[in-house]
Parts: C-alpha cells; structure tokens; sequence
C-alpha cells in the first residue's frame, strides 16, 4: 500500500473557528438560560447550549479520528463524493416523516372525535396543528430536499461537495432547527403565521444555516468539471434562494427582549396579512414546488434511463414558473381587506401559472417516452410518475380555485385542505419515496430489499389519497354550499354546528386515507430497514449508473 | 452547434459519452442537445404547441382581465377596471337583496307586539323560522343547540325560569343579559359568597345544604332540623323566599323542584354556597338588531317552558 505523504496534522481554519463559535455560543445560551422570562423559553436555551457544546465535542473526536491530510476531492480519477451527510438527511427524513404522518393521522382523529384531545393543552389541534404541518413540510420535506440537493449537486457537477464541515454544519443544524420549532409549537411558543410559526431565536438559527447551504451550493457548483449547469441544479438554487428571501421577509420582527421567546414583526393589519400570504404561497411554489422539480428531474431520468423530454421546455417553464409564482399569494386573501387591485393580480397570476406549472408535468412524464413498459415492472418508477401526475392535477386544481368565483365556495372549506393534501401526499410525499427508493441503495451500495414491498407501499399509499382528496373535496363543496344556502325568505338555512355535524362521515373517511398512508410510510421504513442492513454490494461498479441494480 | 465563451471544454478522461456530441435518440428519433450529467441527456425536442397556445391563451386573458377589473396600482389606490366593479360594491348589493327578501316579514314582526305574534299563527312560524336561525348561531354555543343546556347554562325547554319565562322577562335578559359587564342594566345581583367571605362556617353551610335538601325531596336527603331552618331564614330566605320558591327578580332560583342549575347532590349545594356568584350571559342588544332579538324571545318562549 501506498504510504500517505508525511504532513503535520493539525486543526484547520474551519475547524478552530466554528469549535470557538460554539463553545461561544454554548456559554452565551448557558447565560440566557439563567435569565429567561419564562421556562420554555430557558429549556431552549439549555437546548442552545447542549447543542453548542455537543458540537464541540463532536468537532474534537471528529479532529483526533480523522487522518491528516483532507479528504481528497479525486480518486483514480472519480470524484470522491461526500455522501455522510446524504445518508444522515435519509434517514431523518423517514423519522420525520413517519412521526409527521402520524401526528397528521391524530389530528385528523381529533376532528372526527374531539375527545382526542384528552383535554391536554400540549396535543390540542391548535399546538398539534403546525407540529404536523412544520414536521410533514419542513422536517420531512426539508431533510428529502438536504439529503437530495446535496446528492444531486455532486453528481451532476462530478465533484466533491464543498467544505468539510459545512455540509454536515448545513443538515445537523437545519435538524436542530426543527427540534426547537417542534418542541416550541407543543410548549406554546408561537408567532401565530400559518407555516412561518417559529419564534425569532429559531428563526435566526435557521438563516445561518440556510446561508451557508447556499454557499456550499454555490461553491460545488463553482468546482464542478461538467461544462453546464444541470436543470435540477437551477430548481435548487432558485428554492433556496427564494426561501431565504421568503423567510427574511416574512420576520421582519423586534423580539422583546433576549431572555423572551416573543417578538412583535413590524407588519400590521392588511400588510401582515399579505407578506404572510406571499411567504406561504412561495413556501409551496420554491419549497415543495421547484425543489421537489428539481428532485423529479434527476431521480426520473436516472431511474427510467432515458433523456429527458425537453430542454427547452425545462428553461422556458423554469423562468416563467419562478417569475409568476412570486405574484400568487394574493389569491389566499380574496373577498378580505385587501384591495381589488391586489386580489386580481393574485388571481390572474395564478391562472397564468397553469402552463408553466405542466410544463414540469410534461417533462417529468414524457421523460419515459420509450419506456413506458417500466411502469409495469418498477414501481419505484411508477410511484415517481404518479407523483408528478399528482402535481398536474394539484396544480390545475390550484389556478381553478385561485379564480374569485370559484374561489367564493371553495375558500376556507375543506376542500383547501384536499387540494394541499393532494398536492403533499401525491406529488411531494410520493416524489420523495420514489427519491429515497432510488438514493438508499445508491448511496448505501445495496440492493433495494423488496420490490414487491414498494408496490404494496404504492397501492396502499395510493388508496389512501384517493381516499384522502376525495372525502375532503366532498366535504368541502358540501360546507361551502351549506354556509351560503338561504331559506326563500332570505335567512341562513344552517347553524355553523350544523354543519361541521355533516362533515363527520368526510372526517371519518379522510382518517382512514391518512391511516393508509401512514402505513405505506411503515413498510417503506422495513424495506429500507431490510436494505441497509443488508451485506454491501461487492462491486467496483458505480451503482448509481446502473440504477435496475435493484432487481 | 453553438459555443458560448464561458462554456467550458476540458473533458475527463474516463468519459463515456463524448461531450458536445449531438446523437439521435434511437427510440424517439429527436436529437439530444449534446449535454450530458451523470448519464441523462436531454433531448431537444420543441415545445409542445399545445402548451404554448394554451400558455399564451392564459397570458392574454390575462393581461385583457386586468383591464376590466380592478388590477394596476397607483399612487392613491389602483384602476377601477371598465366596469367600476368593486368587491366593497358586491356586497353591499347582496346585504341589499337579503333584506329586500327579508323585509315583509321583518316588518311584519316589527310592527306586531310580542303577545300578537304568538297569537297569529303567521307570525309565530315567522318569528320561529328567524329566531331558530339566530338561537343555533348565537346561543347555542351555551344553551345548547336545542336550548336544553348544561351544568351551569340553564335549559330553556323547562318552565323554570331564573330570570322569569313571560316573554318581557326573556325579552329583557336577551337585550341586557345576566352579570354583564358592559350594560347597565344587565341582571346584576348576584348570591354572595358564604364560606369564601367567611359568612357562614363550614359547619354551618354544611348543615344549611342538608337543609336545603329537603325542601325538593331530594333522594338521600336527610330530615329538615331547626338550625337548618333558622339558617335558612337568616341567610338564604331573602332572596330565595321564605317557601324557598325562588325569585325571578333577583335571579334567585326555585329550590323545591328537581331543577338544579349546578347540580343536586351536596357537594354541588355546598359549592354554590361557599363560592356564591351565578352565570354569566352576554347582553346582545347591541349585536342582534330589534326584530331579531323579538324573535328569538317568541322562538326561546315557545320552546316548551314559556309563562
């Protein structure tokens, strides 16, 4: 064996400086600790803390196991991907996932049967609420979104992520990040704003980490040996990007002070209402929308083993995508306080967003043009198509009821929650099995356990939807035309009780499609279970260029 | 093909596609751009012409709806549209068409007494159909969505009245409520509290809810003794009478039949005679407007209970 050249180890710039930041950090939590207004408040701190300190422990022992030169970005010529951090955001995605899933599955119990609530106000709808939405769309999503950019980003530019640390600083803090907005939402800490509910401390933790995913975005992509810039890549720089900016704008806020957990954002009245509107919108648009895209435009490729369908369509829907999508939010504030003029570019927006919404559609689905028999043979394929007919049907769906009239039935119903449950089952949920499906064996270098589970997964989880949007669509029209019937003598036909006692069969259905879902979500879990524990594949052969490995 | 100045042209060495390299795709018959990541290509075919007929569709309607609706900001506001429609405007007219539907009955009912509405069977059916509307969406919440209540939210279907059950009385406490702050006139008495304010000892209240027991013949209630009794004269009698039949004008209820607002048993008596206070209700003269709140005191009256 070749000896490695003699050089002096020692710690580097990076890590010295972050072990100082942290060790910093973790005194300056330890002291707010003492000081908090409130007790909620002083256990984040002492998370703050533990975490600071952990961290420095985990950069030592991390220093003292590592050998002294760093890792080198080529071996005999390939590039020596960093997948620590890929495999470490699969597998918290399915952990969030299953816990999300779950949490989704009481709350919608809760509805059918309030007394679920066990009149404990940790797990009231109210506080259980965003913990399901913030772990389904954040913790789940996010880690799908961490463990495959940063997967993608290395493959497709042929080098090795940037940065030692940075990566494994971006997924570990991005987690803790979660962990203190999960624990706050169950302890009472909230900003009140659909979606956006973390409080200022969290908030600021989470830019810092999303500042340096964009730097080690970018710098791969700098160091990348392919002459362009694959289309994925586009998708992931414009969500991450658009998110920070997104988030930046929707907290612009004064906390009380550094020992509260409360601030006060500097919005008011139709403003607040409206930068609220515009960052939940773009949430959906640049987080589960353009991100996911740019999962579908590797994993469906790849899987498939066939170009995609156009490049053309993929620049032109790209731009027109991100241009219009920023313009939507309004369509969530039609009929209030905000003016006419906003409410229609709201609308207008939207409906114009159709196309370029399909434009991903098409070229995801037509990407199989020549074949189409594996549908019959690899569900993992089929659970990535229907994704993305999941996401054609959400997203016309979405123009539709973005259109005033329409907009007058369907508005605070169920029927919204359907069209988001379609969309995040369908499209993002089945997108990001299909991803990990693929990304675990890659990654891990095994074969994939059992196709026969994954096509149980697909039809259970498929059945579940289907259970899932339609209970909700029903329930949905039914409210919206119950809240508007009159009588002939022009009074309200029906008592608000009165019709949330007509939704109880919907509820009950919907329960049911989650309880489906989350089942598949289980299987999944044994399958990659079975898969990583399984003996590595004994081959100098790049799996992830042969991707039917698994069969 | 053409080359941009900032594309790179250093190949590897282990290459299996050779870059820049047009090839036609055997099994669509298009022509690749020539680009390659990690083995997918991509193949240049055109848009769809659907897709762009249907793009460029929405995008004109588009442009054309935002002159006809209220759509470009300005310094002051924003444009009209060609029509003048305003969302403010809409509504206004739909309140407007409501009312023009509703306004024979309402005048109807505006200009009959209480009394002559329960005595015209048009009337009645007419105050009913309104009054059952406001009671599920404004009472229900308390007095539950039949009027049959809960411990501490009186049923209105019974003939027992805190407040008194002729249609005046119910009228009243509709408007002004019960133990409501912000009305002047709401129903403010309230029974005070005897053990927290250190009246009675807990000796005493124990003997006086025994006591009380006996009047309504509850089930175990013991036999009446005459300290009870001379604590009931002294404490309790002014307000809830001498034959403790209550008095409406106070608030103070019956206590010699079954109805019992928090509960019958001792622990529920001692409770409310330790602690003291009564219910709460809101008063909804501001909130209701006349004829709705005449409705509901014919549809509350004709639940069952009405004097």
């Amino acid at each position: 064996m070749e000896r490695p050249p003699l050089i002096t180890k020692r710690m580097t710039f990076g890590e010295t400086s972050l072990s100082v930041i942290f060790a910093a950090l973790a005194a300056a939590s330890f002291w707010i600790a003492l000081h908090a207004y409130t007790a909620v408040y002083a256990f984040h701190a002492v998370l703050f803390a533990l975490g600071s300190a952990g961290a420095v422990v985990a950069i030592r022992k991390r220093y003292q196991a590592r050998p002294a030169a760093p890792a080198p970005l080529m071996i005999d010529g390939r590039p020596n991907y960093n997948l620590g951090p890929v495999k470490f955001t699969a597998i918290a995605a399915l952990f969030w996932g299953v816990a999300g899933f779950l949490v989704g599955l009481y709350l919608a119990l809760e509805l059918a049967y309030p007394q679920f609530n066990l009149d404990l106000p940790w797990i009231n709808f109210g506080r259980l609420r965003p913990l399901h939405t913030s772990a389904v769309i954040f913790a789940f999503g996010g880690n799908v979104l961490l463990a495959s950019s940063f997967y993608i980003m290395q493959r497709t530019s042929r080098a090795r992520i940037a940065g030692d640390l940075a990566p494994w600083f971006v997924v570990l803090g991005y987690n803790f990040f979660i962990l203190i907005a999960g624990t706050g939402y169950l302890l009472g800490v909230t900003r009140g704003h659909e979606y956006a509910e973390p409080e200022w401390y969290a908030i600021l933790w989470l830019v810092v980490v999303w500042v340096v995913y964009l730097l080690v975005y970018l710098f791969t992509l700098a160091r990348r040996t392919e002459p362009h810039i694959y289309v994925a890549n586009w998708f992931f720089l414009a969500f991450i990007v658009t998110v920070a900016v997104l988030v930046l704008g929707n907290n612009v806020e004064i906390p009380v002070s550094i020992y509260s957990a409360q601030s006060v954002i500097v919005w008011a009245g139709v403003q607040d209402a409206m930068i609220q509107w515009w960052y939940a919108h773009n949430a959906v648009g640049f987080f589960l929308t353009a991100g996911f895209l740019g999962i579908m435009y590797y994993f469906i490729p790849k899987r498939a083993n066939r170009p995609i369908y156009s490049y053309r369509l993929s620049i032109v829907h790209f731009w027109s995508l991100i241009f219009l999508y920023i313009w939507a939010g309004p369509h969530h504030l039609h009929y209030t306080a905000l003016p006419d003029w906003a409410q229609t570019l709201g609308m207008v927006f939207s409906v114009v967003l159709w196309m370029p919404s399909w434009g991903g559609m098409i070229n995801g689905i037509m990407s199989l043009s020549g074949a189409w028999d594996k549908l019959r043979t690899d569900p993992v394929l089929r659970m990535l198509v229907v994704s993305v007919a999941f996401y054609g049907m959400s997203t016309f769906e979405g123009p539709l009821m973005s259109v005033k009239a329409v907009n007058a039935l369907s508005h605070y119903t169920d029927w919204g929650i359907g069209h988001v449950h379609s969309g995040s089952l369908g499209w993002v949920g089945f997108v990001s099995f299909g991803a990990l499906y693929c990304l675990i064996p890659w990654v891990w270098r095994r074969p994939l356990y059992s196709l026969k589970l994954v096509n149980w997964h697909f039809w259970i989880a498929t059945i579940g939807i289907v259970f899932y949007i339609s209970a909700m669509w029903v329930a949905g029209i039914m409210q919206g035309l119950m809240w508007r019937a009159y009588t002939p003598q022009g009074f309200l036909e029906y008592s608000f009780i009165e019709t949330t006692e007509a939704l109880h069969p919907e509820y009950l259905i919907r329960a049911a499609g989650g309880g489906l879902f989350l089942i598949g979500a289980l299987i999944m879990v044994y399958n990659i279970y079975r898969t990583i524990a399984s003996p590595e594949i004994d081959t100098a052969e790049d799996i992830a260029a042969s991707p039917q490995l698994a069969e | 093909m053409r080359r941009y100045p900032f594309e790179r042209t250093t190949t590897m060495s282990n290459d299996t596609f050779e870059r820049g390299k047009v090839r036609i795709d055997e099994k669509t018959g298009v022509p690749t751009t020539g680009h390659e990541w990690d083995g997918i290509e991509e193949l240049n075919t055109p848009l769809p012409r659907w897709w762009v007929w249907t793009f460029w569709v929405t995008a004109i309607w588009g442009v054309l709806y935002c002159f006809v609706y209220p759509a470009w900001p300005t310094l002051s506001g924003g444009t009209q549209g060609l029509f003048g429609w305003n969302s403010r405007t809409e509504v206004a007219q739909e309140i407007g068409e409501l009312q023009t539907t509703r306004a024979p009955i309402l005048a109807k009912l505006n200009a009959a007494s209480l009394s002559d509405i329960e005595a015209n069977p048009e009337l009645l059916a007419a105050a009913r159909m309104v009054g059952s509307v406001a009671f599920v969406n404004n009472c229900a919440g308390c007095h539950g969505a039949g009027g049959q209540g809960a411990k501490g939210y009186a049923n209105l279907n019974d003939d027992d009245w805190i407040w008194g059950g002729k249609l005046a009385d119910i009228q009243t406490t509709i408007e002004h409520g019960a133990r409501w702050d912000g009305d002047k006139a709401t129903h403010s008495s309230a029974m005070p509290a005897f053990g927290r304010d250190g009246i009675l000892t807990p000796q005493q209240i124990s003997v006086v809810a025994d006591h009380v027991r006996t009047y309504a013949d509850l089930p175990n209630a013991p036999e009446p003794t005459a300290e009870g009794q001379k604590l009931y004269d002294e404490n309790c009698a002014a307000c809830h009478g001498a034959d403790a039949k209550g008095n409406t004008e106070l608030g103070a209820p019956n206590l010699v039949d079954a109805i019992w607002l928090y509960g019958s048993d001792k622990p529920a008596i001692v409770n409310r005679i330790v602690n003291g206070g009564g219910g709460v209700m809101p008063a909804w003269k501001d909130r209701l407007d006349d004829t709705t709140i005449k409705a509901l005191t014919v549809y509350v009256h004709s639940l069952g209970g009405g004097q």
